[in-house]
C-alpha cells in the first residue's frame, strides 16, 4: 500500500501499528540485530547500567515528589515525613539519594572505560561530548536534588556553589543575586532549584538519546580499539549483549540494594539531618563525594576566580579531549606509556577526591596542588607531546583474528552464527 | 518565487557576489524573529530576579547598649548576618597600627568605622570568598590569626577591622550602611 511502512514483523496488530510507525522495525534493528564488535569486556555495561539508572531516579523521584513540599518553612519536614509516616517513603528516598551516588559511581566508571580504550577518538568525538554534557546535567541535577531537603548542608552547599559565580568580574552579582532570586538562599531559590530538579533529567533523556544516536551512527568502539572490518567482528546485540548486560545489572543491583538496605547513609553527610540555618555555617562544609575532587581543585588555588576558571576547566579540557591527545591508536592495550599515565591520571583524581572532603591546610593543600597540576598537564601538554613520540605496539588484523585465531576459530561466523541471516546487513551499510 | 524575485543588481563592496531582495528580507525577518524571542524570553529571565518584596529594603534597630566590650553580636538584616562588634581598646590600637600593614584590600580603619565611636565594628558577615559565615563572633570561637574572624570554609583570615588579611577570600567584610540613632541604637539599613 502507497505510504505505509512495509513491516516484517508477523503479529497483525503489532504489524498493522508497525506499517504505520515502524518502532518495533526500529527496536529490532538498533537492539535486536544490531551488529556489536563480539569482544566487550564488562566495563561496556555501564552505559546500559547509566540508562537504568536514569530511569530508576526519574521513577522515585516522581514519587517522592507527591509528599515534597518546596517551602523554605516545610521542606525539612516534609522529608523526615516521608520519612516516618508516608508508606514506603524511607525506601523511595533512600533508594533516590543513594541512586544518585550509583549514578555517579558508574557514569565515572563510563568515562574510564572510554579514556582508557580511546572511545572519544575519531569518529566518535561529538558522541564523547555529548557525553560531558550528560555529565554536567547529571551534575546540575544532583546539585539541585541535594538542596531540597533543606538541611544545613543543603544550605550551606547551595550558598556556596552559587556563590562561584561571584567570583566572574563585574556581572558576578548581579549573577548570583538572579540565581537567589534574592540577597541569599532563601525560599526563592529553593523553589526555583525543585522547577530545575524535576525538569533536568527531562533534558538528560533526550541528551541520552541523541548520545545514543550518535553511537549507532559510528558504532561502538572495542577493548581492541580498532575498527570493525567484516561481520566476522560482530555479534548481534540480541541476545549476546542483552544477556551480557543483564549479568552486570545484577551486580549493580546487588551494590546498589547493599548500599540502600545496610547503609543508607554511608556516602550522605549527618549535618544535613540538621535544619537549615542562614545564621551559622556548619564547622566543616563538604559537597557530595561526587563533587569532591572538583572542590579540590577550586580549593588548591588560592585566588578566588582562578579557582573557579580551573575546577569549570577541568571539565573544559575533557570537552576538547578528541583534539588534545594526538595518538592515531585507540585502545590504551596498545599505548605502553599511555597506559601508565593513565592510572597516574586516575591516582591524581583520587588524590582529589581524598583531599577535597578534608580542611583545606597543611598537606591537603600541597597534595591537591600537585593532583591539580598533574590533571591539566596529563591533558594539555602530556597528551598531545606523547602521541607524537610513543611506540605504539602492533595492533591485530581483526578483531575476529585477535579474539578466534588465525583461521576464525568455530564457525567463524560472528553475526552470520544468528538465525535470520540479515544480522550481518546492516554493518555492510555501516 | 525565488526565480520571479526582483532582478538582481551586483553590491560592488560585497565582492560582487549577489544581493537579491529575498536576501534583504531574510535579514528582516530573521532580526524581528530575534527581537520576537528576545521579547519573550525576558520576562520569564527577569521573572528570577529579586520580587518586589524582597526587593522592599527592609531596615533593622539594633539595642548596643547589653553588649560589653570584647562582645560581638549577630543580628539578621534583609536574610543576612551582620556582625555587631564592641571592640577593645586594644582591638582598635591593633587595627590602627595594621593599616600600614601590606592588605589585600587595603582600607584604613577609620574608613570602617563612624568618627568618634571606633569602639563599634559593624559588618556583613559573610565571607567575601563563597559566603559562609566567619567564626569569631563568640569569643569561644577561633578568631584566626589576626584576631578577628576566621572563616572556616576554606580558611580566610580577618582582622579586628574586618579587613581580609590571609586566605582565598578576594575583600574585606561589607560595610552595611547605618546610622547612629543615639549613642546605645543604630539602624542598619
Ligand atoms: C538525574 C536524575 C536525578 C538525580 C541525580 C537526583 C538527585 C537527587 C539528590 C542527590 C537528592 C537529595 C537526596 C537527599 O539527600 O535526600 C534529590 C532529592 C529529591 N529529588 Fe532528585 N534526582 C534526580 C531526578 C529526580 C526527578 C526526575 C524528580 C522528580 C520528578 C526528583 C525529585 C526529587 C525530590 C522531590 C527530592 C527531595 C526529597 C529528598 O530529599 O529525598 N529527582 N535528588
Ligand atoms: S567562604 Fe570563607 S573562605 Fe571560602
Amino acid at each position: 500500500m502507497a505510504g505505509l511502512h512495509k513491516s516484517e514483523i508477523s503479529n497483525p496488530v503489532l504489524n498493522w501499528i508497525d506499517s504505520r510507525l515502524p518502532i518495533f522495525t526500529m527496536i529490532q534493528k538498533e537492539y535486536g540485530v544490531f551488529p556489536t564488535p563480539r569482544n566487550f569486556n564488562y566495563f561496556w555495561n555501564f552505559g546500559a547500567l547509566a540508562m537504568i539508572n536514569l530511569v530508576i531516579m526519574i521513577a522515585t523521584g516522581i514519587f517522592l515528589a507527591m509528599n515534597y513540599t518546596p517551602h523554605a518553612t516545610m521542606a525539612f519536614d516534609s522529608v523526615e515525613r516521608i520519612m516516618r509516616d508516608v508508606n514506603n517513603g524511607w525506601l523511595l528516598r533512600y533508594v533516590h539519594a543513594n541512586g544518585a551516588s550509583m549514578f555517579f559511581i558508574v557514569v565515572y566508571i563510563h568515562m574510564l572505560r572510554s579514556l582508557y580504550y580511546g572511545s572519544y577518538k575519531a569518529p566518535r568525538e561529538l558522541l564523547w561530548i555529548l557525553g560531558v554534557i550528560i555529565l554536567l546535567l547529571m551534575m546540575a541535577t544532583a546539585f539541585m536534588g541535594y538542596v531540597l531537603p533543606w538541611g544545613q548542608m543543603s544550605y550551606w552547599g547551595a550558598t556556596v556553589i552559587t556563590n562561584l559565580f561571584s567570583a566572574f568580574p563585574i556581572v558576578g552579582e548581579s549573577i548570583v543575586t538572579w540565581l537567589w532570586g534574592g540577597y541569599s538562599v532563601d525560599n526563592a531559590t529553593l523553589n526555583r532549584f525543585f522547577s530545575l530538579h524535576y525538569l533536568l533529567p527531562f533534558v538528560l533523556v533526550g541528551v541520552v538519546f541523541l548520545h545514543v544516536a550518535a553511537l549507532h551512527v559510528t558504532g561502538s568502539n572495542n577493548p581492541l580499539g580498532i575498527d570493525v572490518k567484516t561481520p566476522q567482528d560482530t555479534l548481534p546485540f540480541h541476545p549476546y549483549y542483552t544477556m551480557k548486560d543483564s549479568v552486570g545489572i545484577c551486580v549493580y543491583l546487588l551494590v546498589f540494594a547493599i548500599l540502600v538496605f545496610f547503609a543508607p547513609n554511608y556516602l550522605g553527610h549527618s549535618d544535613n539531618y540538621i535544619p537549615a540555618n542562614p545564621l551559622v555555617t556548619p564547622a566543616h562544609i563538604v559537597p557530595e563525594w561526587y563533587f569532591l575532587p572538583f572542590y579540590a581543585i577550586l580549593r588548591s588555588v588560592p585566588d578566588k576566580l582562578g579557582g573557579v576558571l580551573l575546577m569549570f576547566g577541568s571539565i573544559g579540557v575533557l570537552a576538547v579531549l578528541p583534539w588534545l591527545d594526538t595518538s592515531p591508536v585507540r585502545s590504551a592495550s596498545f599505548r605502553p606509556v599511555y597506559r601508565i599515565l593513565f592510572w597516574v591520571l586516575v591516582l591524581a583524581c583520587v588524590v582529589l577526591g581524598i583531599a577535597g572532603g578534608k580542611p583545606a591546610e597543611g598537606v591537603w593543600v600541597w597534595l591537591s596542588r600537585v593532583a591539580t597540576a598533574y590533571y591539566f598537564l596529563h591533558f594539555l601538554v602530556i597528551l598531545p607531546i606523547l602521541g607524537k613520540f610513543e611506540r605504539p605496539l602492533p595492533l591485530p588484523e581483526s578483531i575476529s583474528r585477535a579474539v578466534l585465531g588465525r583461521d576464525g576459530g568455530f564457525g567463524g561466523g560472528g553475526g552470520g552464527l544468528m538465525p535470520g541471516g540479515a544480522v550481518a546487513k546492516p554493518m555492510e551499510k555501516a | 518565487m525565488a526565480e520571479s524575485a526582483a532582478a538582481p543588481h551586483v553590491a560592488p563592496e560585497m565582492g560582487g557576489a549577489e544581493v537579491t531582495k529575498r536576501d534583504f528580507l531574510k535579514l528582516v525577518a530573521g532580526a524581528g524573529a530575534a527581537v520576537g524571542a528576545g521579547a519573550i524570553v525576558w520576562p520569564m529571565v527577569d521573572s528570577m530576579n529579586p520580587a518586589a518584596d524582597v526587593l522592599a529594603l527592609s531596615s533593622t534597630t539594633v539595642d548596643l547598649a547589653p553588649v560589653i566590650p570584647g562582645q560581638a553580636i549577630t543580628i539578621s538584616w534583609r536574610g543576612k548576618p551582620v556582625f555587631v562588634r564592641h571592640r577593645t581598646l586594644d582591638e582598635i590600637a591593633k587595627a590602627h597600627a595594621d593599616d600600614k600593614a601590606r592588605l589585600p584590600d587595603p582600607a584604613a580603619d577609620a574608613t570602617r568605622v563612624k568618627v568618634g565611636r571606633e569602639q563599634w565594628l559593624i559588618v556583613v558577615g559573610i565571607c567575601t570568598h563563597l559566603g559562609c559565615i566567619p567564626l569569631g563572633n563568640r569569643s569561644t570561637e577561633v578568631r584566626g590569626e589576626y584576631g578577628g574572624w576566621f572563616c572556616p570554609c576554606h580558611g580566610s583570615h580577618y582582622d579586628t577591622s574586618g579587613r581580609i588579611r590571609q586566605g582565598p577570600a578576594p575583600a574585606n567584610l561589607a560595610v552595611p550602611p547605618y546610622a547612629f540613632e543615639s549613642d546605645t541604637k543604630i539602624k542598619i539599613g
